[in-house]
Order: C-alpha cells, then structure tokens, then sequence
C-alpha cells in the first residue's frame, strides 16, 4: 500500500510519502505560516526526487484537524483535489493521533496539545499497546480543553495507570509554565524533532486506521470535510443569542 | 467536436460566498456553468460570515466542480488548463478555491492560471457576446466592488473611478437592513422600488472631490439613515417602496452620470457592465437609455452571468492563457489583488 500523506494542521507544512513499511520521503518546514505558497511545491519536490506516478497512490492521508481553520482548509483542499483528480480516497486522520504516532511504542502516556488561545488547548490523551486491533489507545479522545483541567485529569491517569507522560506539541510549548503550576505527574517535553506535526506519522497513523475495520475510516473525497472542533465565532454568538449562556 | 485548437478551461470560483466551477472552450463557449450558493445560511447572520464560507466552499468543492464536468459531458482528460479566482475576495474563502485548483493541475499535470475575479466579471460580457472585443468601457458593481473601467485589450485594464467607501451593492446591502428588507439587499430594492415613487425623497448623489471618475456611497446610506430617524422621531410612516426607489434612484443616477462621462472623453463605442449590481432593472434601463443616446452599443450579461460564477473565470482565464500567462505552485490568494496587477 502507497500512501501520500499531508499535514498542514498547525506551524509546520509537511507532506510524505508512505510505502509498505517505508517511508520514501518526508518533507517538513516549520518556517512561517504560509502553507499556501508552500505545501504544493513541497510536494512536488517529493514527487519529483521518488519520481513517483501519482497514479500509483492507493490513498491520501490527511491530518483531519484539530488544528488552525485555515491551515486544516489547505490541506483538506488540496487532498480533496487530488481524490477528485486521481479517484482516489482519503484516510482523515485525527491530527492528535497523528502527532502522538511520533512516538509510536512509547511506554508513557502520550498528550499531544496545540494551543487553541485563552489558556485552551486540543488535546488528546493516548497510549500505545501491543495486544489490541488498534495499536494506539485513546483515553480522552481529542478535544478542547483547559489546560488547568486537562492537567488535573493527566494527575488522576497517570496515577491509575503507573505510566509517566510525555507532553508534545505547540500547547506544551505556550503553556509550559501553566502546565508546571497543576501537573504533578511525572512527565517530561518532547524534543524539538518530536514535538510537532510529521505527515511521516500521519501516513504510519492512516495506514494502521485503513486497517481496522474494512476500511471503515476510508472516506471519499467529496464527503470529506475538517474536524475543527470547534463552531465559528459567527454560530457560537448567535447560539447563545438564541439559547442564552450555556 | 473537439478541434486541436480548441482550448478547454475547467474554471473554479470561491472568493466570497458561492462555490462555483464551469467548463469553457475558447473563452466564450460556456459548456457548464455551476453555481452552489450559501445565501440560506449567510442570511441568517445579515451578510456572508467568511469562516462559514470557507467552511462551505471546503464541503462543496469537489460535487460542483465534478457537477461542472459531467454537465459538460467531460473528463479531467479533456481538460486543457485549470483556471481559478486567486484575488480580490475573503482569503479564506480564495484559499479553499486556489488550493484545491492547484491540486488539481498538479496531479493531472495541467497548467494553472490565477484569475483576478474583476477581470473575471469584465469577461462574462464576451460569453454572450461574441462580436465584442476590446477596447471598450465597462463598469463593475458588486457588494465588494464598484469600478468604471477602461478594458484596452485583454488582460490590459486602465481603472479609471472606483469607490471612497462603501461598494454600491454594499450601500444596497445597508439600507436594505435599514428599511427591513433584509439580505441580500440588490434583488430586494429592486422589487420593492418597482412599486415606489423615484421623486419621492430626494437623496444626495455622491461625488469624490477631485476625481470626476470616482464614487461614494457612504453619504448616500447616512442620508437614508437619518431620513429614517428623522420620520421615525416624529412617528411618521415611511413608505419602504418610496424609500427604496428613491435610494436606488440615486445610486443609479451617478453610475449612469460618471459611466457617461467616461464614455464622452475617451470616445467608447461600446460599453458594458458587470458584477451582481448589473443585474438590477433600473441601472440596465437607464444605461441602455444613456447609451443609446450617444448612439453606444450597449452590452450586459444575462443574470446567472452578473452574480459570482466561474464561466466567467473560465473566459478570462483563456485569454491569459493565449497571452502566456501561467501560475506556478506557489499560487496564493490574494485578498486585496488590483486589477491588471499579478
């Protein structure tokens, strides 16, 4: 199986391409936010170097979001053209799944976080086991959150399991010293070659969900669509307007 | 049949709130045209909420340009080169459009042309039109854009008035909202100025000091506003139909009035309209009218070609495309792009 993968979720813009059990090239830039100008070409420098038919791809791997709107956008976009193009699927792969697949086999609890402002992050909360279908468990599948709450459930988990905790992406960095205020557990900071989106990863992470279950997590190009996680500032006002406060 | 010389544009359109993608041979031979709005959902907010467009645009992109395809009775194989509108707009309803045009050329190994959506709304006139070619003059109006143009050959543009303030379909827009008719507010000053009295109130026509092509319509919607204060502290009714008519009166009057002065001091022959605007009864008679005076043929699209659409794109993106003009992969939007800029 031959997957291209793409990450544009958050800071960085990579693409990958993910061959049985080889990753024949990944490209990452964690430099300006301008995955418009960027990940295109960037994929073309990895088609180009494999020399790769696109025709050959069996499917796209796209990190489906949490991450930044417009960010999600650019990659959903450009995955969706090349599944209207080339007829083929998407694998969405949660973009938290994705991250934690940085540290495939880990034997702590791993919680990635992307900062979402106003001291909230995403956040999911997993582990890997060898026994399951599913390599990677997850035990607080990924949502928005505060970072004080979120520290205080990782106390109780992390206690209850006897596992430590390895924190990653960009909502570690931004609310480190937040972080250090609640969370007793033992933990410790991915390193900066770990710490943020790989479309390496997410191609490992799509692979594994393309087979669970007959390919369930498959999906055609027209229906997919971000998960943001979160309803635009336009809705949220005009709920409560509607509903009053939550 | 396909000619070798044919050239077939897939041409897709995202920069405010329809989704569009169209099939055009040539520049002026429309195969499919498909346009999927989200005026439902916009209208619930009063005006289009740029992230749920973009929200949109993103889950209805690959249906309208497969719809486009399949109307045309083509595939991606007969496709010659991928047009789209890269600016101006909402960028984040742009990014959805280029990124996914962009994609599409890459993995089909097709060239990319980035289209400016002004240039776009000029080029519906030639889909239905084809003796007219350039030079001619042309005015734009649309709820983001009011410009008179000078069209001096294909791709080449002299602006010669645009508008200080509010767009005219933007002043549409506001004192729709003002007077209760709600969004979107040109097709509904429309209907209800065709029963009301144009003499009725009598508006200030906005004029930018200096600069005899320009336009303002911020006045225009004070005016409106205070009018309706002032009748509302003395408790009398207004007449909305009478409102209506006179205030459209007004924006159609000094559209007329500076296209005109255009048309006399650079000698057009010929001058069209376009935008969303155009579709409006009153400014098509009174342009008709003051065209045929001076003895100007007078053009304008069919409606389904005035509001945003990618037929257009697709005929203005063939006319770069013969000119040589190709977009590389770091095709961006860009949100505030001038015409006959790249």
């Amino acid at each position: 199986m031959k997957i291209l993968a793409i990450d544009s979720s958050g800071m960085p813009a990579s693409a990958a391409v993910l061959e049985d059990g080889v990753l024949a090239a990944e490209f990452t830039v964690h430099h300006r936010r301008t995955h418009s100008q960027t990940l295109l070409g960037m994929m073309e420098e990895v088609r180009s170097v494999l020399d790769l038919d696109l025709n050959s791809i069996d499917a796209v791997a796209i990190a489906a979001g949490p991450g930044s709107f417009t960010g999600l956008r650019i990659g959903s976009a450009t995955a969706k053209g090349i599944g209207l193009a080339l007829d083929k699927p998407l694998i969405p792969v949660p973009t938290l799944e994705g991250m934690a697949y940085n540290f495939y086999a880990a034997k702590q609890i791993v919680v990635p976080m992307l900062d979402a402002r106003r001291s909230q992050v995403f956040a999911g909360i997993y582990s890997f086991s060898a026994g399951g279908e599913d390599p990677l468990e997850v035990l607080m599948d990924q949502a928005p959150v505060d970072v004080k709450e979120l520290c205080e459930k990782l106390n109780e988990i992390s206690q209850s399991r006897s596992q430590d905790l390895i924190l990653m992406g960009d909502g570690a960095v931004s609310y480190r010293s937040l972080i250090e205020e609640t969370l007793r557990a033992p933990h410790s900071y991915a390193p900066a070659h770990l710490n943020e989106q790989k479309a390496g990863s997410v191609a490992a992470r799509g692979m594994d969900l393309a087979a669970l279950d007959d390919g369930r997590y498959l999906e055609k190009a027209a229906d997919h669509r971000p998960v943001y996680l979160r309803v635009s500032q336009a809705e949220r006002v005009r709920e409560e307007k509607l509903h009053g406060h939550a | 049949m396909k000619k070798m010389s044919d050239v077939t544009i897939l041409a897709i359109e995202s920069s405010c709130d329809e989704t569009a993608a169209a099939v055009v041979v040539n520049g002026r031979d429309v195969r499919s045209n498909v346009i999927s709005s989200q005026i439902d959902i916009h209208t619930l907010y009063g005006g289009v909420v740029p992230e749920i467009a973009s929200r949109k645009h993103t889950e209805r992109i690959n249906q309208v340009v497969q719809e486009a395809l399949d109307q045309a009775q083509v595939t991606l194989d007969d496709i010659d080169a991928v047009g789209v509108t890269y600016g101006p707009g909402l960028v984040g309803a742009l990014l959805v459009g280029v990124a996914f045009a962009k994609s599409i050329a890459w993995a089909k190994g097709l060239p990319l042309i980035g289209v400016h959506h002004i240039e776009g709304h000029i080029s519906a006139n030639y889909i239905e039109n084809p003796e007219l070619e350039p030079p001619f003059g042309c005015l734009v109006v649309s709820g983001g854009h009011t410009h008179l143009v000078q069209v001096k050959d294909y791709g080449e543009y002299e602006i010669l008035g645009r508008t200080a303030d509010d767009a005219a379909g933007e002043a549409f827009d506001k004192v729709a909202r003002a007077i209760g008719l709600g969004y979107p507010g040109g097709p509904k000053i429309d209907k209800a100025a065709a029963e009301g009295d144009p003499h009725a109130v009598e508006f200030p026509r906005g004029k930018v000091r200096g600069s005899e092509y320009d336009f303002s319509f911020s006045g225009l919607k004070s005016a409106v506003l205070n009018y309706l204060n002032e009748k509302h502290m003395k408790g009398e009714e207004i007449s909305v139909p009478d409102v209506a008519a006179s205030f459209q009166k007004s924006v159609v009057d000094v559209l007329v009035e500076h296209s005109m002065h255009a048309v006399d001091q650079f000698g057009f022959r010929e001058f069209a309209i376009a935008g969303g605007v155009a579709s409006n009864g009153a400014l098509r008679r009174a342009m008709e009218e003051a065209c045929a005076e001076r003895g100007v043929k007078f053009y304008r699209p069919s409606p389904i070609l005035c509001t945003d659409n990618a037929a257009m794109i697709g005929s203005a993106a063939y006319y770069d495309y013969q000119r040589g003009i190709r977009s590389d992969w770091s095709l961006n939007a860009v949100p505030n792009l001038k015409l006959g800029e790249r």
